[in-house]
C-alpha cells in the first residue's frame, strides 16, 4: 500500500495516461425536443399498429379517467350515504357497487394500457431495427468503408431504444395530462374556490422544476459520463492486463483509477442530491395544499358551504396531482433523446442505394466462368480514378495472378468483378454477362471471394463452412475441409465440426481460419473464384498447407488472384502488372521475365514475397522500368 | 454478510440515515392521523366543542389553544392548529426522506467505490495462467455490473427496508390497534401486494437475463455481420443473414412481450388487490359510522394509511429482488476478490540485483494439467549475445518468453539472473530488468505518445522519439496528421499489424531493460524493416542478452546460439553454420524458406516435416 503511494505522489507532473474525458456532455443537454421530420417518419412505422394503439390510448383515457373518479365517488359515500344526519345504508351499497364497477373498468384499463403499449413499442423497435439492418445490407461498400461499425451498432440498439422509450413515453404522457386536467377539473367542479386554492401550489412547483432539471440533468449525465469513463478504464485494463503486467504499470494505472473513481464517487453523489434535494420541495408544497384543505375547506364545512365528503375527495386528490406533474417533466429529457436519435436512425435508412438490380436482370443457371474488362475506368472519390482504361480478358478455367504495389488498384479490380462498386466507364462481364444485367443474387453465386482477411462468423466450424448454402450437406462439408487440409485439425479439436468458434474464430490460428475460409469458398462452388492472397506472415509449415489448399481450390475454375507470394505468382496461367491503375504488362511468368520491365526487376530482388519488398525498392525498380521503355 | 460488514463502516452515515428512518416513519404515519382529526374537527359539532377521538392529537389542540388562548370559535382553532401539524409532518416527511435516500445512496456508492478499487487492484495482481483461463467479458461483467449490482443492493436494500419494516409494522399496529376488524380489512391487501411484488419481480428477473442473453446473441449477430459486411457480399448471403437476424431478434422479442406481459399482469393486479381492499373498508366502516360506531373522520384515517402504505409494500418487490440480485453478484466479486495470485512476492524477496545481465535457464519444464509445453530446456542468454529460438507452431516457444518475466512459473527446474531464482526477487525489480516484445500488441486508447511511454510515464519527449526511431516508427509517426498526438487505439487511428508491432519494441525500449526477448515479435513486419531495425538496436543491445523468438529464419540466423524446440525439447542448438551443416530440421526449414520453390514443397510433401 505504501509503496503505492509514494509511487506517484512525488511527481508533480501527470502520467503519461490512457482514457480520456467523453465529451459527450454537451451534445446530450442541448438537443431539441421536438422535430416534427422525425416525428413524421416515425409515424410511419406507428401507423403500421394504429388500430392496437387507437385501443391502447382509449385503455389510457378509461384508466385515467376511473381513476379520478374513485375519489369522487368516495366523497359522495361520504356526503350521501354517510351524512349524519340522514345516513342510508342502501345508498351505501349503491355507492359501494359504482365503486366497484370502477375499480373493474380501471383494472381492465390499466392491464391492456401496460400490455399494449409495452408490446407495439417492443414491435416499433424490432421493426425500425429490422428496416435499417436490411438497409445495411443493401448499400454500397463505399458508404460501410468509411463508417465505423460501432457507430452504426449504437445506432442499431441504442438510438432504436432511445425511439421506443419515447413510444411508451408519448403514451403514458397523454394519460398523465388527461389525468392532470382531470384532477383539476375535478376540482373546480367540486369547489372552485377551494380548488384554485389548492391548485395555487402547483405552478410553484412547476416553476422550481423548471429551474432545477436543467441543473438536476447536467449532474444525472455527468454521474453517467464518469461512470462509463470508468467501465472503460476497468475495460482496457482487463483487455491490456499483458502490457500491463509485463511493463509495470500496475501501480500508476491504480493512481489513475483510482482518479477516476473517485470522479465518479463525487459526480454520482451530486447527482442523488440533486435527486432526494426534490422531496422536501415536493413534500412541503404537498403539506401547504393540505393545510389549505383542512383550513379553508373545514371552514366551508363549519359554514355548510360544502360538504365533508368534498374535503376527503380533495385530500385523495392532492396526494395524486404532483406525479403528472413530476412525470411529465422528466419525460421531456425522454424527448430530447430521441429527436436526436430518430435523426441518427433516418439518417441511416437515407443513404442510397446505389447498386441495385435492373427491373430485368437476368439470372442465368450456367454461366462458362470467363472474366471480361472492357475500358474500364473507376474511382471512389470523384476525379480520382484509380483503374484507368483497363482491359483484359480471362478465359474459363485460367488462372490470372494480379500483381503490383499498393494502391496500384489490384483490390478494386476484384471488388468489381463482383460488382461491390459500379464503374464509370467501360463493362465489366462474366460468363459473357454485363455484371449490372445481373441479378446481385446470381453474382455471388457464379463469382466466389476469398478475403485476405478470414471472417469467421461466430457458430460451428460446420456452420462456417457451410455459410450460405443451405442445400450443402454434411460429406459436402468434409470433403471441401479434406480438399483444403482442414479435416484433420478440425477433428483434433475436441468437438470436431461442431466445436464453437470464438468471436471472429478467436480459437483458431490465423493459417486455420484461412484453410476454413477456402472450404467456405469450396461449397459456395462457384464457376469464377476471386482471392486476395493473405500477406501476413504465416509460420512455413501452415504456409505450405496453405498453397497446397490453394491448388485445390482453384482446380476446375477461373481464379483471379491477388497475389503476394512468389510460388502463387509462378503458379498462375498469366500475370497482370499494375500500375497507378494501369496495366503496364501481362504475360506468363518467362514471357515477363523476358521483357525485362518492372515485374523482372521485382523478381530478381529475391524476396520470397512481393510485400517483403521495402517500399524505396520497389520505387526505384519502378523509376528504372520506365527508364528503360522510354 | 461481507457486504453488510462493509456497510457498517460507513457509521455515521448508517447513523444518521437510521435517525431519519424513524422520523420519516413517524411523521409519514402522522399525516393520516391529522387528516382524519380535520375531517372530525370539521364536520364539526355545531355546538362549538372539539372532541376528537385521538386523544394525542386532542392534547395537543387543547394544549395549543391553552397557549394562544381561547378563541371564541373552537373548531376554528383546532383545523388551523391541525393545519400546521400538517405542514410540519410533511415538511418533516419530506427532509427526512431526503437524510434518509441520501445516506442510502451515498453508502451504496462509497461501497461501490471501494469495490471497483479492490477489484481492480486484484486484477492487475492476478498472474497470467488466471487471465488466460477467464474470459475477458465476464471480467469486465463483473466489475461493471456485479459492483452495480451491490451498490443498488446497498443502496435500496438495506437501509430502505429497515425503513419499510419500521412504516409498515407500526402502521399495522396504529391501524390494527384502532380497530381490530376494519385494521385487517385495510391490511387485506398488504399480503397480496407483497407476494405479487416479490414473485413477480423475480420472475422478470429470471427473464430480464433470459432477454439480455439473447439481446447480446442478436448483438453478436449484427455486428458480425457488419464486421463481414464484405463476406455477407462476396456470397451474396443477404437473405441467410436476414434469416440468422430474423431468428434472434424473434426470440428477443418473445421474451421482451413476456417481459411487458408480466409487468402488466402484476401492476394490474396490485392495484385490483387495494381497490378491492378500499371498497371494502368503505363498506364495512360505512356502515359502522351508519351505526354511530366510528366517526368519519377515522374512516378517512383507514384510507389514508391504505394509500400511504401501498408504495411501500410495492417496493419489498423490488427490495427482494435487491436482495437476490445483491447475493448473487456479490457473491461472485467476492468470489475474484478471494483469489490469491499465483504469482506472488516471497515474504522475504529482495529486488534483483543486476550484476552483469546473465539470464539462465536449468533444466526448466512447464506445463498445463498433464501435457508439457517444456520438457528440460536449459540454455545460457550472455550480455552481448543473442540467443535465437525456432521451431514448429505450439512447440513451446512463447512458453519460455513468458518464463522469464514470471507471468508463470516453472514447474520443474529455475530460471536465474545473475545466479538468483526469479522466485527470490520481488516481481517490480524483475519486469524492470526484462523487456519482453509481444507478438500481439494492444493499443491503448491515448496518443501515440503515450503509448509509447507506457511503461515509463514519465519519459521525456526525447526519448520517446528516440525509442520510435529505434524502431524505425519515427518517420510514420512524424507523418500523421497528429504526430506524436494522434490517438490511436479503439477510438483512433488504427495501426497496421506491422506498425504496432513497432511501436510494441518501442514501447519496451522505452524500459531499458538488461534482458530483452522478442516473442515473435517481427512477424508483421517485412523483412528489410526489420533488417533496419536490427541494426539500429545493435549499439542498444551490445552489453545486454538478446533472445530472439521467430518462425522466419532471417530474424535470427545471425544470433549466437540457435536452439530447435518441438515439442518442448531442445532438438538442435548451434550457430547458423552448425546447423545447416547438420542437415536437421533446422536446415530442411531454412531450405523451405529460403526457396519456395516446387521442388523444395515436393521434398516436404514427401516426408521431410509434418505437422
Amino acid at each position: 500500500m505504501t509503496a503505492r503511494e509514494t509511487h506517484t505522489r512525488n511527481h508533480e507532473i501527470p502520467p503519461k495516461a490512457s482514457i480520456r474525458l467523453g465529451s459527450t456532455l454537451d451534445e446530450e443537454v442541448f438537443g431539441e425536443a421536438f422535430n416534427g421530420r422525425v416525428i413524421g417518419r416515425f409515424l410511419a412505422y406507428v401507423a403500421a399498429y394504429k388500430s392496437l394503439l387507437a385501443v391502447a390510448i382509449s385503455a389510457v383515457i378509461v384508466f385515467t379517467i376511473s381513476s379520478i373518479a374513485m375519489p369522487l365517488i368516495v366523497k359522495n359515500v361520504y356526503d350521501d350515504a354517510l351524512d349524519l344526519s340522514s345516513p342510508s345504508r342502501s345508498k351505501l351499497a349503491t355507492m359501494i357497487l359504482i365503486f366497484l364497477v370502477a375499480v373493474g373498468f380501471n383494472f381492465i384499463a390499466n392491464y391492456f394500457q401496460e400490455l399494449i403499449v409495452g408490446r407495439v413499442a417492443e414491435r416499433i423497435l424490432v421493426d425500425m431495427r429490422r428496416a435499417m439492418y436490411e438497409h445495411l445490407q443493401r448499400i454500397s461498400l463505399s458508404f460501410m468503408d468509411k463508417t465505423e461499425i460501432g457507430k452504426l451498432m449504437s445506432r442499431l440498439q441504442g438510438d432504436v431504444g432511445a425511439l421506443q422509450e419515447f413510444l411508451q413515453t408519448a403514451v403514458f404522457a397523454i394519460g398523465d395530462m388527461v389525468l392532470l386536467v382531470g384532477i383539476i377539473a375535478a376540482m373546480i367542479w367540486l369547489d372552485w374556490r377551494l380548488g384554485l386554492m389548492t391548485l395555487a401550489v402547483l405552478p410553484i412547483l412547476l416553476i422550481i422544476r423548471i429551474i432545477w432539471l436543467p441543473y438536476a440533468r447536467k449532474s444525472f449525465l455527468r454521474a453517467r459520463v464518469t461512470s462509463s469513463i470508468v467501465s472503460g478504464a476497468l475495460a482496457e485494463n482487463i483487455n491490456g492486463i499483458r502490457a500491463v503486467q509485463g511493463l509495470s504499470r500496475e501501480y500508476v494505472n491504480f493512481d489513475l483509477f483510482d482518479i477516476r473513481a473517485t470522479d465518479n464517487l463525487n459526480a454520482a453523489k451530486r447527482a442523488s442530491k440533486f435527486g432526494v434535494m426534490m422531496l422536501p420541495i415536493v413534500d412541503t408544497l404537498t403539506g401547504s395544499a393540505m393545510a389549505i384543505v383542512v383550513i379553508v375547506g373545514g371552514f366551508f364545512v363549519l359554514g355548510g358551504t360544502i360538504e365533508v365528503g368534498v374535503m376527503v375527495a380533495f385530500v385523495l386528490f392532492v396526494q395524486r396531482f404532483f406525479d403528472p406533474i413530476r412525470a411529465l417533466t422528466m419525460h421531456y429529457n425522454v424527448l430530447q433523446r430521441a429527436m436526436a436519435s430518430g435523426e441518427r436512425i433516418f439518417e441511416v435508412i437515407d443513404v442510397p442505394v446505389d447498386i441495385e438490380d435492373k427491373p430485368n436482370a437476368i439470372d442465368p443457371q450456367e454461366i462458362d466462368g470467363s472474366i471480361k474488362f472492357e475500358n474500364v475506368t473507376f474511382g471512389y472519390l470523384p476525379n480520382q480514378p484509380i483503374l484507368k482504361n483497363i482491359n483484359f480478358e480471362v478465359k474459363p478455367g485460367e488462372t490470372v495472378a494480379l500483381v503490383g504495389p499498393t494502391g496500384s488498384g489490384k483490390t478494386s479490380t476484384t471488388a468489381l468483378a463482383h460488382r461491390f462498386y459500379d464503374i464509370w466507364e467501360g463493362s465489366v462481364k462474366i460468363g459473357g454477362y454485363d455484371v449490372r444485367d445481373m441479378t446481385q443474387k446470381s453474382l455471388g453465386r457464379h463469382v466466389s471471394m476469398v478475403l485476405q482477411e478470414p471472417f469467421l462468423f461466430s457458430g460451428t466450424i460446420f456452420e462456417n463452412i457451410k455459410y450460405a448454402k443451405d442445400e450443402a450437406t454434411r460429406e459436402d462439408i468434409v470433403a471441401a475441409a479434406q480438399a483444403v487440409g482442414a479435416h484433420e485439425f478440425i477433428m483434433k479439436l475436441p468437438d470436431g465440426y461442431e466445436t464453437e468458434l470464438e468471436q471472429r474464430g478467436g480459437n483458431l490460428s490465423l493459417g486455420q481460419r484461412q484453410l476454413i475460409s477456402f472450404a467456405r469458398a469450396i461449397v459456395a462452388d462457384a464457376k469464377i473464384l476471386v482471392l486476395d492472397e493473405a500477406t501476413a506472415s504465416i509460420d512455413s509449415y501452415t504456409e505450405m498447407l496453405i498453397q497446397q489448399a490453394l491448388q485445390r481450390l482453384m482446380e476446375g475454375r477461373t481464379g483471379m488472384v491477388i497475389a503476394h507470394r512468389l510460388a502463387t505468382i509462378r503458379g498462375a496461367d498469366r500475370i497482370i502488372v499494375l500500375q497507378d491503375g494501369e496495366i503496364i504488362e501481362m504475360g506468363n511468368h518467362d514471357e515477363l521475365i523476358a521483357l525485362g520491365g518492372l515485374y523482372f526487376r521485382l523478381y530478381s530482388m529475391n524476396y520470397a514475397s512481393f510485400d517483403d519488398i521495402p517500399d524505396e525498392l520497389i520505387q526505384q525498380a519502378t523509376q528504372a522500368a520506365q527508364d528503360s521503355s522510354t | 454478510m461481507r457486504i453488510t460488514r462493509m456497510a457498517l463502516q460507513y457509521r455515521k452515515r448508517l447513523i444518521v440515515g437510521i435517525i431519519a428512518i424513524f422520523l420519516a416513519s413517524g411523521f409519514q404515519l402522522a399525516i393520516p392521523i391529522l387528516i382524519g382529526s380535520a375531517v372530525d374537527a370539521a364536520i364539526g359539532l355545531d355546538g362549538g366543542t372539539v372532541d376528537l377521538p385521538n386523544g394525542t392529537v386532542m392534547r395537543a389542540i387543547d394544549s395549543a389553544t391553552n397557549v394562544f388562548g381561547e378563541g371564541n370559535n373552537p373548531p376554528k382553532t383546532a383545523l388551523i392548529i391541525i393545519a400546521v401539524f400538517l405542514f410540519i409532518a410533511s415538511v418533516g416527511r419530506g427532509m427526512s426522506a431526503m437524510f434518509q435516500n441520501y445516506m442510502g445512496e451515498s453508502i451504496g456508492q462509497h461501497i461501490g467505490y471501494d469495490l471497483r478499487m479492490l477489484y481492480f487492484e486484484k486484477l492487475q495482481r492476478l498472474s497470467f495462467s488466471y487471465h488466460a483461463g477467464v474470459h475477458t467479458g465476464d471480467l469486465i461483467t463483473r466489475g461493471i455490473l456485479d459492483v452495480e449490482g451491490v451498490r443498488m443492493f446497498v443502496q435500496t436494500a438495506l437501509l430502505r427496508s429497515v425503513f419499510l419494516v419500521v412504516l409498515i409494522g407500526t402502521g399495522m399496529y396504529l391501524m390494527l390497534s384502532q380497530d381490530l376488524t376494519l385494521g385487517l380489512i385495510s391490511l387485506s391487501f398488504v399480503p397480496f401486494v407483497a407476494w405479487r411484488a416479490t414473485a413477480t419481480n423475480l420472475k422478470l428477473r429470471e427473464n430480464w437475463y433470459a432477454l439480455q442473453d439473447r439481446l447480446s446473441a442478436l448483438t453478436k449477430v449484427m455486428d458480425e455481420n457488419l464486421g463481414g459486411i464484405r463476406v455477407v457480399r462476396a456470397f451474396s448471403s443477404q437473405n441467410h443473414e436476414m434469416k440468422k437476424f430474423d431468428v434472434s431478434s424473434n426470440e428477443a422479442l418473445a421474451l421482451a412481450n413476456t417481459q411487458v406481459g408480466i409487468r402488466a399482469k402484476n401492476i394490474s393486479l396490485m392495484g385490483l388487490a387495494f381497490m378491492i381492499s378500499m371498497a371494502a373498508v368503505l363498506w364495512v366502516g360505512g356502515q359502522r359510522v351508519i351505526d354511530g360506531e366510528l366517526r368519519p373522520g377515522e374512516l378517512t384515517q383507514f384510507i389514508a394509511f391504505m394509500s400511504i402504505l401501498l408504495e411501500p409494500v410495492r417496493q419489498i418487490g423490488m427490495m427482494v429482488n435487491g436482495y437476490a440480485r445483491g447475493s448473487a453478484t456479490g457473491g461472485r466479486l467476492f468470489s475474484v476478490l478471494d483469489l490469491d495470485p499465483t504469482i506472488q512476492n516471497k515474504p522475504d524477496a529482495k529486488d534483483l540485483e543486476i550484476t552483469n545481465g546473465t539470464l539462465e535457464f536449468h533444466n526448466v519444464s512447464f506445463g498445463y494439467e498433464e501435457e508439457h509445453t517444456l520438457n528440460g530446456v536449459s540454455f545460457k542468454a550472455e550480455p552481448g549475445h543473442t540467443v535465437g529460438i525456432v521451431g514448429p507452431p505450439g512447440s513451446g516457444k512463447s512458453t519460455i518468453a513468458h518464463l522469464v518475466p514470471r507471468f508463470y512459473d516453472p514447474g520443474e527446474g529455475f530460471i536465474t539472473i545473475d545466479g538468483q531464482d526469479l522466485r527470490d526477487v520481488t516481481i517490480e525489480s524483475l519486469r524492470k530488468a526484462v523487456g519482453v516484445v509481444e507478438q500481439d500488441t494492444f493499443l491503448f486508447t491515448a496518443s501515440v505518445e503515450h503509448n509509447v511511454a507506457y511503461g515509463d510515464p514519465w519519459a521525456p519527449d526525447d526519448r520517446v522519439t528516440a525509442a520510435t526511431k529505434y524502431a524505425q516508427l519515427g518517420d510514420y509517426i512524424e507523418r500523421l496528421p497528429g504526430g506524436y498526438d494522434t490517438l490511436v487505439g479503439e477510438r483512433g487511428v488504427s495501426l497496421s499489424g506491422g506498425q504496432r508491432q513497432r511501436l510494441s519494441i518501442a514501447r519496451s525500449i522505452m524500459l531499458k531493460p538488461y534482458i530483452i526477448i522478442f516473442d515473435d515479435s517481427t512477424a508483421a513486419i517485412d523483412a528489410a524493416t526489420e533488417q533496419r531495425i536490427r541494426a539500429a538496436l545493435t549499439d542498444l543491445t551490445k552489453d545486454r542478452a538478446t533472445i530472439i523468438i521467430s518462425h522466419r529464419l532471417s530474424s535470427l540466423m545471425h544470433a549466437d546460439e540457435i536452439l530447435f524446440i518441438e515439442a518442448g525439447k531442445i532438438v538442435e542448438r548451434g550457430t547458423h553454420a552448425e546447423l545447416l551443416a547438420n542437415g536437421g530440421h533446422y536446415s530442411d526449414l531454412y531450405e523451405l524458406q529460403i526457396r519456395p520453390s516446387d521442388d523444395s514443397r515436393r521434398k516436404h510433401d514427401e516426408g521431410g516435416l509434418s505437422q
